[in-house]
């Protein structure tokens, strides 16, 4: 269609009767260019994808997956992971009355301790999640009620958010920092871990709480509002989420590296999880320094401030610890998928030696008409 | 005095000469308004261009539908931004728009030159300059030798004193010869600008007509209040546009101006013709666009069942603002589905028609680079007038192809004349040479009997008299006379008919030399070197109804004659003496032959009889209304009771490689009809020459003799009777391939015939199925031939042919202004540049040199653009399932919220950026067979045919293929997600990262596919598919690099480098690639090993002599069976004949096949084991045979 309207430029011109047809000159600049573009004919490559070619391929691909399946896979399984369901439920669970009896107005928090016995211990870093299921992180209207810009320190967004945060955008006039559903919905659960000794004593497991958010995101993307130390006075004239608690400048008061925005467990919760079911980096067990595991097997109590409301959709709270390999979690899906793949190669391979064989010698030269 | 007074003069203008009125007591004085001679070829203004431009694009569907995605967007909620769709939309409107905006405003420039370039008016008895676009209608102008004129005028003087001039129309039609045109007889005598002016005048004429050719008009002159009226032809009209040549100058007067002229009239689109790939695409639009709406319904149908529970709808983590909860759910439920809709939009995207449309422009540029296409007798190479029909070039089934210079060279050479029986044979008198096929006739008689000896040069001098060929003077008017007279060629013939140089040079051979016209008198030198004149009073022109054309002359002795000459068929029924039966088959020996015969008859005429002649003719050449028609018919009664002379023979060569290339299109699985104008001899012996018929070939008749003889109802069952019952015991027999007895058919019907076949159906019996029946028997002959054919007809046969229920795609070639119909009716219509002028070239889509040329026009050209762009659509619709379908699947796993899968850049750059350049490239560059061998073995152009590579299996197989990577990309991601984490710091990726793993795969995927269909690997394409892959890795770490100020939203910041950070997420996408890549390369390797098409196995081949292959002329062997496996794949009707033991029984189970040909049968093997290559290979030319 291009082609067509430019050769009406072209009649144009004879239109015109201005354009010039006929001399040797046009004659000579009409006759095409004999380079290789030009004639189609530049040097190429022209492999073609037969059985004899691709046979090797094939080979290699299933000798190469099927070990690193089974090395994805052995690590895996390697990996210890321990899940608890807290949610509550069943009347027998220890959180069932704080579950039930929950309330959004009550001042005071529930506390429930759950029982359970590690029967391995776990080596080296021990990562503790929480654990959500049912909970739709992923949904659209959640996923953008946030404002990057008001969670970077931009002052006129910390007084005027984002529409996107409507309907979690102001309160009682007030503009809310931090603005949105997915600040407003902020896991507030505390779990405390403690290993019961022989004589029975509870002690507190060591955990930190740094290093569980992305470093750019804690360092570049969250930044506090205003270059005074004083959280409280940069925040001032903004309201608290409706359902926190404390209000954003309280939730680290120990530690000012960790307050306001740049609070980790908030930067976590911040980046939407992919699918509704879902866990959450909580706290790291380091790994101490001499050769003791870091959790060893026994009997533990993890004990919970019951703050966080999920059975009104059906949803379930988990704590899960896991120590991690340099693949990350227990995830046998890896493993399993390479050595299928493989095998399947390898098998497929097999499948074109026969071919090959039998019929792609054939095609090529066995076929003499005479 | 008004002597056609009574006419109607509705459709009629009348023209006052320099404005003067007429004197009182003719008619009123009406000053009628015209427009202005301003051309405006421009579409645009200044003030318009924005509206119109953007009317005129959204006009099209797809930006149409695009613009409503952005709309609605921009209306409701949507999950991507306006941006995503808007982007892309609006960079190609304003490319479009840039790009019309720039070609308007050249038009505005050329237009602006024409418009103002400055012209000579004569006011009140001067010279005034005036800018061209001033003139108005009644102007006289006054026009230089070698200006061009600005409007069409009317003739009234010349610096000559026969009141002639010469013009060529070269940039009209090509015609370079010079034309005379003449002036008013009455004011030729007003040669300076005060009797010019002095002119009292009035034109009628017809309203503006586009016909380059005709015009009616009459002009009243008063002089003395007393008025006369002489008729106008298109003798006197000198059009816009061409060039005043030999003549001084000249003055004329305007009658049609501006955008009312000839020219500007021809100047129209054409009207748009669509391939079968765009049809196909379009269909598969429609497809897709289902499948958007299906999927957008499912989705929005899910998503209010899984509402339907109040803490799924709204949890109180999640709740909607009071805005939201107060619409109507209804309103609710729509804008969901419009959501959705914007969500899943990029299934159909707007860079396919972008991509597509760069294709066909910048592959088009291909066909005109090609050396092979360029001529370089002509200096000129391939023309594509419209790109949109490169790939219909690969699905030609049909061929419609004019003889006289298409087939044949067009260059006729004078063979012999026959006067009374004798045969005169020029180079056999001139060098005593006598030619092997006059002497199997009786006799060269150079000494007949007086009374022959007068006929004879009879004979001679009307064939220098019956024509209408100039002579193109050298220098001066003295240097011609001179030239001719020492026997330099100094001058020669220009004509629009070769036939006519050819037959006055002919007898310039023979002795007699037309030495030129002038001042109505007709020189000729004879053989005793005498000048003879010739009053010329009539040249009733020749026309392709009549088919003769006619002279009246007077010759010194004041003897009155016409002379007449044209195809036997017309003159013969109006011959009342002469020795009709020898010239008839001396006529029809030569037909035989393949020669093009007149005949040429004379009348002398009693002064008596002259007087009725020009009676009959100038009433009927005043006429304004019908004049053609009353003109044939006072032509009729004026050529009768002829005296017979005698006929001329004149060969047309073939055009070199003509036979070749017709054998390639039959091999190709063409089917090949000649469409003629010349008589059937003629026509079916250039037919055997050019190999259409083969000597096995059955002739079958439909002829008008043959309906005489039976009738047409009979004739046609006959004939289909016996093709069908071939054709049946064909299947039955399965005719071995050994056997020589399976002939093919040809058959030869002509105008006459044709016409009655096509008539509308009757009422009586069922002669109603005529053109049923017809098309049946057409549809088993391999060759057809229709001789005796109008123009119109062409195009019938063409349209027949189109409409036949497979709607087979038909390609025109012709040359002439006689197959412009045809060529326009077409799917594909291509002109050859010949020397008929250059209508055909200006109203194809495709210009060629020679006919030879075809060859590579379709088999290569053809082929790989048909391969190209077929990849290219499947291509697309594959790879924006895959990038779709994954969307789709989230919305399961995010409670249907729209929620997108990919961020915005990567929705909108996807098909901008990521995926778009490598395709474009693969599909300009792609070549799966070496372009020789394409060459060498038409049948591959069978593998294509029927649009084979656009079918819905194919369809179906790229559109599970995408769903299949989809699927494997979605949860291949979805389970190394499930509930764990894959970085050894423990932390945690979100729901930006699981699209941008998705994303990757993906981009990688569609990109490796394409590695993988890839045959032809040029630097450019290494360049452009790793390259889009660097870009894409490059974007993504940019994109996530940086906090964009301009963004309200930061999601993906270091997103992209935190999944490379994780070795799982390597491990998965190269898992994920491989897994998505496997089918197809399985089924490839497959396919090709166990059902190769004749393609695969020509790669193969071709890979095995390491490109060697197109040095070996056969590639016959390489055509197995392919279908003998029970598959049957690529074409329907292969009938390569293969011989080969081994596969012998197989070969029971394919249909019937053709008779062997055995000299493309050399086999391949016993060439490579060392034995030497037979000779007849049919790549070896044979000699082009002229008959």
């Amino acid at each position: 269609m291009m082609a067509s309207s430019y050769n009406a430029k072209e009649e144009d011109g004879h239109h015109s009767g201005s354009s010039s047809h006929g001399g040797p000159g046009a004659i000579k600049s009409k006759k095409p260019d004999n380079t290789a573009f030009k004639q189609q004919r530049l040097p190429a490559w022209q492999p073609i994808l037969t059985a004899g070619t691709v046979l090797p391929a094939f080979f290699v691909i299933g000798l190469i997956f099927i070990p690193i399946g089974i090395g994805l896979f052995v690590t895996s399984n390697n990996i210890k992971e321990f899940e608890i369901d807290y949610t509550g439920v069943e009347i027998d669970s220890p959180c069932y009355i704080c579950a039930k009896n929950f309330s959004w107005n009550s001042t005071t928090s529930c506390v429930c301790s759950v029982n359970f016995t590690l029967d391995q211990p776990f080596e080296s870093n021990v990562y503790m999640y929480y654990g959500l299921s049912n909970f739709y992180q992923n949904h659209r209207r959640y996923v953008k009620s946030r404002d990057d810009s008001q969670l970077n320190g931009v002052e006129s967004n910390l007084k005027q958010p984002s529409k996107e945060c409507e309907p979690y955008r102001t309160s009682d006039g007030l503009p809310i920092a931090p603005c949105g559903a997915i600040a407003n919905s902020l896991f507030n659960d505390t779990l405390e871990l403690f290993h019961i000794n022989q004589n029975g004593t509870k002690q507190r497991v060591n955990v930190t709480k740094k290093g569980i958010a992305w470093w750019t995101d804690k360092h570049v993307k969250f930044r506090n509002p205003g270059g005074s130390s004083n959280l409280s006075v940069a925040f001032q004239g903004t309201a608290k989420p409706v359902n926190w608690r404390k209000a954003v400048y309280d939730l680290d008061p120990e530690d000012p590296e960790n307050n306001g925005f740049i609070n980790e467990d908030f930067i976590v919760w911040m980046r939407t999880a992919a699918l509704p079911t879902f866990r959450k980096l909580y706290r790291i067990i380091q790994k101490k320094p001499n050769s003791t595991p870091t959790l060893s097997s026994g009997r533990y109590v993890m004990e919970i401030t019951y703050n966080y409301p999920v059975l009104s959709f059906d949803g379930r709270k988990r704590m899960i610890l896991s120590t991690i390999s340099w693949m990350g979690g227990k995830n046998p899906f890896l493993g399993i998928a390479y050595i299928t793949v493989g095998s399947i190669c390898f098998f497929l391979g097999v499948v074109l030696l026969v071919i090959h064989h039998k019929y792609d010698t054939r095609t090529n030269s066995a076929e003499i008409p005479n | 005095m008004q002597c056609a007074g009574e006419e109607n003069w509705v459709d009629s203008r009348t023209v006052y000469i320099g404005h003067k009125e007429p004197p009182p007591g003719a008619d009123a004085f009406i000053q009628q308004r015209f427009p202005d001679n301003r051309v405006v070829s421009s579409k645009y203004t200044f003030w318009n261009f924005i509206p119109k431009n953007m009317f005129e694009q959204f006009r099209r569907v797809a930006n149409f539908y695009f613009l409503i995605i952005f709309l609605v967007q921009l209306i409701i909620d949507t999950p991507t931004s306006p941006v995503t769709s808007g982007l892309p939309l609006f960079f190609v409107i304003i490319v479009t728009a840039i790009k019309q905006g720039y070609e308007d405003w050249l038009r505005h420039k050329a237009d602006k030159a024409v418009n103002q370039c400055p012209v000579s008016v004569i006011q009140r008895g001067k010279k005034i300059k005036k800018e061209s676009f001033r003139i108005t209608v009644g102007d006289v102008v006054f026009v230089k030798e070698d200006e061009t004129f600005a409007c069409d005028l009317i003739l009234l003087s010349s610096s000559r004193d026969d009141g002639t001039c010469f013009v060529t129309t070269a940039s009209l039609d090509g015609e370079s010869s010079h034309k005379t045109y003449y002036a008013v007889q009455d004011t030729k005598a007003f040669r300076t600008e005060e009797e010019v002016d002095s002119i009292h005048a009035t034109i009628e004429c017809e309203q503006p007509q586009p016909d380059l050719y005709k015009f009616v008009g009459r002009i009243n002159i008063y002089m003395d209040n007393e008025a006369v009226a002489r008729p106008l032809g298109s003798e006197n009209v000198l059009l816009r546009g061409a060039t005043l040549k030999n003549t001084e100058f000249i003055y004329a007067v305007a009658i049609y101006t501006g955008m009312e002229t000839k020219m500007a009239l021809n100047y129209q689109s054409k009207s748009q013709k669509r391939s079968a790939v765009e049809k196909s695409m379009n269909s598969y639009l429609v497809v897709y666009l289902c499948i958007l709406i299906s999927k957008a319904l499912i989705n929005t149908v899910l998503k209010y069942i899984w509402q339907a529970d109040p803490n799924k709808d709204e949890p109180w983590y999640n709740e909607r603002t009071e805005a939201q909860r107060q619409r109507h759910i209804l309103i609710r439920a729509f804008t969901d589905f419009l959501a959705f809709m914007v969500l899943f939009n990029y299934i159909i995207p707007v860079s396919m028609y972008v991509t597509v449309e760069m294709q066909k422009f910048l592959g088009s540029y291909f066909i005109m680079w090609d050396d092979d296409m360029y001529d370089e007798e002509l200096g000129e190479g391939a023309v594509v007038n419209t790109s949109d029909l490169n790939e219909e070039l690969g699905q030609v089934e049909y061929v419609f192809t004019d003889k006289t210079g298409t087939l044949t060279e067009n260059n006729m050479e004078f063979i012999e004349c026959c006067v009374d029986g004798h045969v005169y044979v020029p180079d056999a008198i001139c060098n005593g040479q006598v030619l092997s096929g006059a002497a199997a006739m009786d006799m060269i008689d150079t000494s007949p009997g007086p009374g022959g000896r007068e006929r004879e040069e009879l004979f001679f001098r009307a064939l220098c008299l019956c024509h209408t060929v100039q002579v193109k003077e050298e220098e001066t008017v003295d240097g011609i006379k001179h030239g001719i007279h020492q026997g330099k060629s100094a001058s020669f013939y220009i004509s629009s008919s070769p036939d006519e140089v050819a037959l006055v040079e002919g007898m310039k051979k023979l002795g007699f030399t037309y030495l030129r016209l002038k001042d109505g008198q007709m020189e000729i030198l004879n053989r005793e070197d005498e000048i003879e004149r010739f009053e010329l009073l009539e040249v009733l022109s020749f026309d392709s109804v009549r088919r003769r054309m006619s002279v009246i002359v007077r010759a010194a002795s004041g003897d009155i004659f016409l002379f007449c000459k044209g195809a036997d068929s017309s003159i013969l029924p109006r011959v009342i003496s002469g020795k009709v039966d020898e010239v008839k088959a001396r006529v029809e020996h030569n037909a035989v032959e393949g020669l093009r015969t007149l005949c040429v008859a004379y009348r002398p005429l009693s002064p008596e009889q002259h007087q009725e002649v020009c009676r009959l003719l100038s009433g009927a050449k005043l006429a304004l209304q019908d004049r053609d028609k009353r003109l044939s018919e006072a032509y009729e009664l004026v050529e009768k009771d002829l005296i017979l002379l005698g006929a001329t023979a004149v060969e047309d060569r073939l055009q070199e490689q003509a036979a070749d290339t017709i054998e390639s299109l039959h091999k190709a699985g063409m089917k090949v009809w000649v469409l003629t104008g010349d008589k059937m001899e003629t026509a079916a012996a250039t037919c055997y020459a050019s190999r259409l018929f083969r000597r096995n070939t059955q002739i079958l008749e439909l002829t008008t003799k043959r309906v005489e003889e039976q009738n047409l109802h009979d004739v046609l069952f006959d004939l289909s009777r016996t093709v069908l019952r071939h054709h049946g015991s064909m299947t039955r027999d399965n005719c071995s391939s050994l056997s020589n007895d399976c002939t093919d058919y040809g058959l030869i019907i002509d105008g006459a015939t044709l016409s009655a076949v096509m008539r509308p159906p009757q009422e009586d019996l069922n002669s109603g199925s005529y053109k049923e029946i017809f098309l049946e028997i057409c549809r088993n002959c391999s060759a057809v031939l229709c001789c005796r054919m109008a123009p119109l007809q062409k195009a019938q046969i063409v349209k027949m042919i189109k409409a036949s229920k497979e709607h087979p795609i038909t390609l025109a070639i012709g040359d002439g202004a006689n197959d412009v119909s045809m060529i326009l009716e077409a799917h594909v219509g291509i002109g050859i540049m010949g020397k008929e002028g250059r209508q055909a070239v200006r109203n194809s889509d495709y210009a060629i040199p020679k006919f030879k040329h075809l060859k590579k026009m379709l088999l290569v050209h053809g082929h790989y653009y048909y391969i190209r762009i077929s990849e290219l659509v499947q291509y697309f619709f594959y790879k924006n399932v895959c990038f779709i379908f994954p969307q789709f699947l989230y919305q399961f796993f995010c409670g249907f919220s729209q929620q997108p899968l990919y961020d915005t850049a990567y929705l909108t750059l996807y098909n901008i950026s990521f995926t778009s350049l490598p395709i474009l490239v693969y599909s300009l560059m792609e070549q799966h067979i070496n372009m020789d061998i394409l060459k060498k073995d038409p049948s591959l152009y069978k593998d294509v045919a029927k649009n084979s590579l656009l079918r819905w299996p194919t369809f179906i197989y790229w559109t599970v293929l995408g769903v299949y990577n989809a699927i494997v990309m979605f949860f291949g991601t979805y389970f190394l997600f499930d509930n764990t984490t894959f970085t050894s710091n423990g932390q945690m990726f979100g729901n930006w990262t699981f699209g941008t793993l998705v994303f990757t795969v993906l981009v990688f995927t569609v990109t490796f596919k394409l590695v993988l269909d890839t045959h032809y690997w040029t630097w450019i394409n290494h360049f452009v598919i790793w390259g889009s892959l660097v870009f894409f890795v490059l974007f993504s770490l940019l994109w996530g690099g940086i906090i964009w100020p301009f963004l309200n939203y930061q999601r993906m910041y270091y997103v992209f480098m935190q999944m490379l950070s994780s070795g799982p997420a390597w491990l998965s996408i190269i898992l994920l690639i491989t897994a998505s890549l496997l089918p197809d390369v399985v089924k490839k390797v497959i396919w090709r090993a166990l059902w190769p098409t004749i393609t695969e196995r020509i790669q193969s081949a071709d890979k095995l002599y390491k490109g060697q292959l197109s040095e070996f002329t056969p590639l016959a062997s390489l055509h197995a069976p392919s279908k003998a496996g029970g598959r049957r794949r690529g074409s329907e009707n292969q009938s390569n004949p293969r011989r080969s033991a081994a596969f012998s029984k197989k070969l029971m189970f394919t249909r019937w096949q053709r008779k062997p040909d055995y000299c493309t049968f050399t086999p391949l093997l016993r060439f490579v084991d060392g034995h030497s290559p037979h000779h007849n290979a049919y790549g070896g030319a044979e000699p082009e045979t002229c008959v």
